[in-house]
């Protein structure tokens, strides 16, 4: 049964991402410009790196006959043979251990979790035997491995299948952790993190693999990078900064668009790397809008939004014209049932609402269940 | 209780003296072969165990001596440092297993990998580490070799093939595994040694990573050293089935002997041909630890003093060594109590070196976080006061 769950496959045989609707673009394209989905990015990226340096390799669950349980691996077997592209067995602590090894002695592993929430039970090869390294042997070991795989809520699957890890992973020294939104981001942050010599945690979200967004020409390039630890303001405005990352962003630019109906002006900016975290795009942006709402999926306490918070009461109190409001994931296990499930996850309408609220300092009213 | 009993080595040398006085004195430079027999015969697991005879020479058993008595100095004297509070928090100390690591240097290049749990200072030793290294890392000092940020548990020499050096218990052996999937993917014929402990050997993750490398034919070869102990739980305690070299169930294993540095040495060679060809091998040292867990366990609350005076009298491996160097007429007593007071000396001067190296300069705790900081910032307790740009 939790096989089944895994694979994530709805009655029938079909793959549960295949049912759902496209979402529609977030914002038009470019004259002539092409489009691609975030699953097509995630292929291009591991394939050009894999093409550029032969000490790339992908291993983890169903990433090569089955094609990639979400189909990111798609045709990666068939292109780079069974030495490059490892199906393992189900036992996360061991194949990710190994792959820790295998980064010590000079190869370049992508390790895929088919969900973060598996990441656990290889969570002490990630923290002790990779991020910790580095520092622990004064440069010796350098461990040059990627984890990667979808993170945080998808649809319907439940409390053990929908947390998110940003906040977890992005706390220890050592680690560097990546959250990219759209198909520029993906291309640019995966082939960063492959190319990057320390561990990085390359958090996917599941809902995004099959929206397409526009894609410049020299995004498609082979040597196109992002730098990682940069944030990117997807959305200029001047009344309110609203930070998100991953599907967030997304809903960070609609809650922008009625806003801006509204007469607010909403500043949106895209985190993209969770660790090293871009302080000086977001206090810069507080310090020109004075108005602060972040917005994530993940669980509330000690988040990713906390310490966002912390580093503009450090940095820019003075600048603050309202307290830092924080939209996120309700403060329980992910429920079931659909109504439930669409109360613990952030709503357009709530990052709209606490962008008022910074405006107005309305107060606010809390929900009674 | 659970320690086997074995011949002890008068009894193995009651079966040579007829044989050494028709004899010439050997040169302690000769390396002619000289062919001893191990204390007890390998015991195999669904293989067939190699001689229990093993080819040698003066010169390494000559080695052999020089290199254990410098270990088990080093050993002693960190018991020393640690009582004095110059070394702090944890010191596992591997006196007493000195055959295993100095066997399987004898039987492997610097180009087959090691990877070790916490007890590692003997192995780092043998894989090229120098007295001064370790001694500075364990005071924490910038001369240590992992310029004093690692600690006891945190030993590496990567030139050397040793990647540490490990604090949790188990995870070693995935990590081990993946250096042979490394190995075996460069095509470079070497393999990797993945030493365990018999607390260590019902951890998940050893299945979970001896199925992938049988699976996939890795050239790794894991190595329980078994000293009956895992912290202060006897193995009968703590394990359903203690016959660790059978816990492999498909993977073949042999028992060896871990006191007598010529049965690792001879199990090792074996190994390493076994799993350059196919795949995956265990091996059971069957050995001993006179100190306790570590320097915070006096080793006698859970084993009787009984028990380790008589493993220090039967089975000692410097001893062993000893009597094999005079019963082949190599060296006299005077010139092994001579290496001996020679090792004490190198540890002695090292020691006093290591002490005059200065702590890290207060700028490292910012360095080597990562390999790549790009200049972002990290904070110190204070983040008002410390702060700095990862280099």
């Amino acid at each position: 049964m939790s096989a089944i769950l895994r694979k994530i496959i709805a009655p029938g045989g079909i793959p549960a991402w295949g049912i759902r609707v496209i979402a529609s673009r977030t914002y038009s394209s470019s004259a002539g410009g092409k489009e691609m989905t975030v699953r097509d990015a995630l292929n291009s990226a591991l394939d050009e790196e894999m093409s550029a340096d032969p000490s790339v390799l992908l291993m983890g669950e169903e990433v090569g006959e089955y094609q990639g349980a979400y189909k990111v691996s798609k045709g990666l077997l068939d292109k780079y043979g069974p030495k490059r592209v490892i199906d393992t067995p189900i036992t996360e602590a061991g194949f990710t251990g190994m792959a820790v090894g295998a980064a010590y002695h000079g190869l370049r592993p992508v390790v895929e979790f088919m969900t973060f929430n598996f990441s656990m039970q290889a969570i002490d090869h990630i923290i002790n035997s990779a991020a910790k390294s580095n520092y622990m042997s004064s440069g010796q070991i350098s461990v040059p491995i990627v984890f990667r795989g979808p993170n945080g809520a998808a649809a319907g699957v439940g409390a053990q299948h929908s947390q998110c890890y940003a906040a977890w992973y992005a706390s220890c020294p050592g680690l560097k952790v990546l959250a990219p939104y759209n198909s520029e981001d993906a291309r640019g942050l995966l082939k960063a993190a492959i190319r990057d010599p320390d561990p990085v945690v390359f958090l996917e979200n599941e809902l995004l693999y099959g929206e397409s967004f526009p894609i410049s020409a020299e995004a498609l390039d082979s040597s196109f990078c992002l730098p990682i630890g940069k944030a990117k303001i997807e959305r200029e405005g001047k009344d309110v900064t609203i930070v998100a990352f991953s599907k967030m962003v997304g809903y960070a630019l609609k809650a922008a668009e009625i806003l801006a109906k509204e007469g607010v002006s909403a500043e949106v900016i895209n985190l993209r790397s969770i660790r090293p975290l871009d302080r000086a795009t977001i206090n810069t942006s507080v310090r020109k809008t004075n108005r602060l709402v972040t917005v994530e999926e993940g669980f509330p306490q000690h988040g990713v939004g906390a310490e966002i918070c912390a580093s503009i009461v450090e940095e820019s109190f003075e600048y603050l014209d309202a307290p830092v409001e924080r939209i996120t994931g309700a403060d329980v296990p992910m429920p079931y049932a659909a109504n439930l499930e669409r109360m613990a996850v952030p709503q357009v309408d709530d990052i709209v609402r606490a962008a008022k609220r910074t405006c107005y300092r309305s107060v606010p009213v809390a929900v009674n269940a | 209780m659970a320690l086997s009993t074995h011949r002890t080595t008068t009894a193995l040398l009651r079966h040579l003296t007829p044989a050494i006085s028709y004899l010439r004195h050997i040169s302690t430079d000769s390396t002619s072969t000289i062919t001893v027999e191990t204390s007890v015969p390998f015991t195999g697991h669904k293989i067939d165990p190699p001689s229990r005879s093993v080819d040698t020479t003066a010169q390494e058993l000559m080695s052999f001596f020089r290199d254990m008595a410098l270990m088990r100095r080093m050993e002693i004297a960190a018991d020393s440092l640690y009582k004095a509070k110059l070394i702090r928090g944890f010191c596992h100390l591997y006196d007493g297993q000195e055959a295993v690591a100095v066997g399987m240097e004898a039987a492997i290049t610097r180009k087959d990998c090691i990877i070790t749990a916490y007890r590692d200072h003997c192995i780092f030793l043998g894989r090229g580490g120098t007295l001064l290294e370790s001694f500075s890392e364990l005071m924490g000092r910038k001369d240590g070799c992992s310029k004093g940020k690692g600690g006891s548990m945190h030993f590496y020499k990567k030139e050397g093939g040793f990647y540490g050096g490990h604090g949790i218990v188990g995870a070693q052996i995935p990590l081990g595994c993946g250096l042979a999937f490394a190995q075996k993917y460069k095509n470079d014929e070497n393999v990797t040694f993945t030493l365990y402990g018999d607390g260590a050997a019902n951890q998940g993750q050893l299945f979970e990573a001896l199925n992938m490398a049988a699976l996939w034919d890795l050239p790794a070869i894991l190595v329980c050293e078994n000293n009956h102990y895992g912290m202060g739980t006897a193995e009968w305690r703590a394990a359903k089935s203690p016959a660790y070299y059978k816990r492999g169930d498909y993977v073949p294993g042999l028992k060896v002997d871990g006191m007598d540095a010529l049965a690792v040495k001879q199990a090792c060679r074996f190994a390493k041909e076994h799993a350059l060809k196919n795949g995956p091998i265990i091996l059971e040292m069957d050995t001993y630890r006179y100190h306790g867990h570590s320097m915070s366990d006096p080793g006698s609350t859970y084993r009787t003093r009984d028990e380790i005076s008589g493993v220090r009298q039967e089975r000692d491996p410097i001893e062993r060594v000893r009597k094999l160097l005079l019963a082949y007429d190599i060296a006299n007593e005077k010139e092994l109590k001579d290496i001996e007071k020679e090792a004490r000396k190198q540890v002695d001067e090292a020691i006093a070196k290591a002490k005059e190296s200065p702590l890290p300069e207060p700028s490292e705790l910012f360095t080597n976080v990562y390999v790549k900081g790009y200049g972002v910032e990290s904070f110190g307790a204070d983040r008002k006061e410390i702060r700095a740009a990862l280099p």
